[in-house]
């Protein structure tokens, strides 16, 4: 009972908790620097990138949108999604008490810069459970080519 | 709540391998997803961000009055693909809260919808509050 007597909207160890992930995020993998456009505060959505011999993978966790509303652009080599989400909590109800909110709401954008082999003609995206997974293709590394001197 | 959640993370650590291969992160400390919790009259309401679960990788576990969420991220990944980039970096979430004796637990509701689960936990009947008449002596 005492917990529901004391209203507690974040107790000590979630904002440690969280000041240990703005940390870390902000300094990028393991410490080592992120990239100029991934500098922003608690960056939301959080974006995984990984890499085959055809294509690059970008994965955005970004839970709760309409798939429809999500905006995809590549322009000048950089990727762009931009979307929005409004949280599910009744605000306008008097009678409704918050003891959590840690979900980020709101607009929000994120870039990423693409490698120069990304083909942008040839760029997919899929929402799934939560994650819009963008492919996009990677041109055929130039072979070398041997000139003939003459 | 949140003492709950520190202590449930750390027996969960102790028990996991340490994991020195960033490549594979299959046991990694899991992620604590970010959650809203709100409660009306009739119970609490819980909302808890988990992109990439899905309804066959999602666990909602009571045990005694620990309610557990745990999922799986969900990622059809070529065999080829190496890690460029990774904020997100561990391939699971959980986290454990404890419920208070005026809550049913045997009737908490869930619903997985885009990544973010929604649990609904009434209260017990006798619990809902009522209001008690002042008579005037």
């Amino acid at each position: 009972m005492l917990e529901t007597m004391f209203a507690r909207p974040q107790g000590i160890f979630d904002q440690l908790d969280a000041m240990h992930r703005l940390l870390s995020r902000s300094l990028g993998v393991e410490g080592s620097p992120g990239t100029i456009r991934s500098v922003a505060q608690g960056a939301f959505p959080e974006i995984n990138v990984g890499r085959t011999a055809k294509s690059l993978e970008v994965f955005v966790f970004a839970p709760g949108l309409d798939a429809k509303s999500i905006d995809v652009v590549v322009e000048r080599n950089v990727l762009k999604v931009s979307g929005g989400r409004t949280s599910g909590i009744p605000r306008s109800d008097n009678n409704v008490q918050l003891y959590a909110n840690e979900r980020p709401e709101g607009k929000f954008v994120r870039a990423v810069s693409l490698p120069d082999d990304a083909d942008t003609a040839r760029v997919e995206a899929n929402y799934k459970d939560g994650i819009l997974r963008v492919s996009i293709g990677l041109v055929e590394p130039a072979q070398p080519k041997r000139i003939a001197v003459k | 709540m949140s003492d709950r959640n520190e202590i449930a993370n750390k027996t969960n650590d102790s028990g996991a391998t340490a994991n020195t291969n960033a490549g594979n992160n299959a046991n990694a400390r899991p992620i604590a997803p970010a959650v809203d919790i709100f409660e009306d009259a009739a119970g609490i309401t819980l909302l808890a961000d988990m992109p990439g679960v899905s309804r066959d990788s999602l666990d909602v576990r009571l045990d005694g009055d620990a309610l557990a969420v745990e999922g799986r991220v969900e990622l059809q990944l070529p065999e080829d693909m190496r890690a460029v980039w990774a904020e997100v970096q561990a391939p699971r979430f959980r986290r454990v809260f404890t419920l208070s004796r005026e809550l049913d637990a045997g009737r908490i509701e869930a619903n997985l919808k885009d990544g973010v689960l929604q649990l609904r936990i009434p209260k017990q009947a006798q619990a809902q509050a009522r209001r008690i008449e002042v008579r005037a002596a």
